[in-house]
């Protein structure tokens, strides 16, 4: 019986695979070791004297999308304007003339975690962001 | 030792279930402590059960009459200017009597009617066509008659402006933004792929503010409630013969035009 077990090209097979290895890993250990660093949204004297926003700061941090989103259907499609925090404070619902009124600058604020995990919401697109008018 | 057995049963059995219904009070508890977030409509909100607009054409008789009306709505609400018709976006304007009455014309019609300017914007029909073809209601009549625009929604196909008899709807062909002369940081802008037209400044209503284009018409426009009797718009009514667009179609127009 012959051997079918032998490998041929043995050398330039097991080399090929090692550089294979090694390329698609490339971006993994090319990075190792200095990750981005999370991104700091800078938090205006507004927004910092006011001390919290319209809900705790770790639920605005995970769910202002859907409020974003709860806001926009009740203003367009309710004609409801006026939020009314759990704590009786009362705002206008308006990305525009309330959350950037306290929070400045989008890009200074909402664009620092975006573009870090490239979310791009079309928020944007209509709605305008008065600093960057000119 | 039977009865312990049975004795370690019962209670292992009631601790289970207190154990298990703590979860439950403690969700009903905290409830309870805080108010929950609500929304209202603003205190200065102007309410009615069906918005509506008459305009007196015996006071708005050249171009210029309605020049300030057409310019403060296009500057409020970010509408943009092109120079090529074919993009032209229109919330409010001007066209001839044959164009705003068809069917109606007389064959004699007098000459002031004939070559008048007409302010035109949406009828906020009562019986809207746009509303019905909406494939997402985007478009959709409010409560009080106003037939709004969800641009959140707006996918674009256009059916509207197909059922439209009044042309009153025009689609984004392109970024309005650059086309914009000044940003009016009041209120949006629209973007590439939508539809768009008056509503009736709806977002002035809230806040207990007439509509722009009836501020500046020193008289010439009056906007009140259809429904109720006692209304402004329905005095004007009562006191002169008025005429609507294509009244034929059934659509009910809500803008009236004092002839």
């Amino acid at each position: 019986m012959p051997n079918n077990k032998k490998m041929y090209d043995k050398g330039k097979v097991i080399a090929g695979l090692c550089i294979f290895v090694i390329l698609i890993t490339f971006p993994f250990w090319y990075n190792l070791g200095r990750a981005t660093p999370a991104p700091q949204p800078k938090i205006s004297d507004k927004a910092k004297a006011a001390k919290e926003c319209i809900l705790p700061t770790e639920l605005m941090k995970s769910e202002h999308m859907q409020l974003l989103n709860e806001w926009r259907d009740t203003v367009v499609r309710d004609a409801k304007r006026i939020y009314v925090s759990s704590d009786g404070k009362e705002y206008n619902m308006s990305l525009t003339n309330t959350c950037l009124d306290c929070h400045g600058a989008k890009a200074e604020f909402c664009e620092k975690c975006h573009n870090y995990a490239s979310v791009t919401p079309y928020c944007w697109d209509c709605h305008i962001d008065p600093k960057e008018v000119k | 030792m039977e009865s312990s057995k049975r004795s370690f049963l019962k209670i292992a059995g009631i601790s289970a279930l207190g154990l298990g219904a703590k979860p439950v009070f403690d969700v009903m508890a905290s409830s309870g402590e805080m108010a929950k977030p609500k929304t209202m409509k603003g205190p200065k909100a102007l309410l009615a059960k069906r918005w509506g607009m008459v305009i007196d054409t015996r006071k708005l008789r050249t171009e210029e009459d309605l020049k300030p009306m057409i310019e403060i709505c296009n500057k409020i609400h970010n509408v943009p200017h092109y120079d090529n018709p074919l993009h032209e976006i229109k919330w409010i304007w001007s066209e001839e009597f044959e164009n705003d009455f068809p069917m109606q014309e007389a064959d004699f019609l007098d000459d002031r009617l004939k070559h008048m300017p007409f302010l035109t914007l949406c009828n906020h029909c009562n019986q809207p066509p746009c509303v019905r073809v909406c494939p997402t209601k985007a478009t959709f009549k409010r409560e009080d008659g106003i037939v709004m625009m969800d641009y959140h929604r707006c996918i674009g196909c256009r059916f509207c402006m197909a059922a439209c008899p009044y042309g009153s709807r025009s689609f984004n062909f392109r970024d309005p933004r650059p086309f914009i002369k000044k940003l009016y940081t009041g209120y949006p802008t629209r973007t590439k792929g939508v539809v768009e037209k008056c509503d009736f400044c709806s977002e002035r209503l809230a806040v207990g503010e007439m509509p722009g284009c009836v501020e500046v018409s020193k008289g010439a426009l009056a906007f009140g409630d259809l429904d109720d009797p006692n209304s402004e718009v329905r005095k004007l009514l009562r006191d002169n013969y008025a005429i609507r667009r294509k009244p034929a179609l059934g659509t009910g127009p809500s803008v009236f035009y004092i002839v």
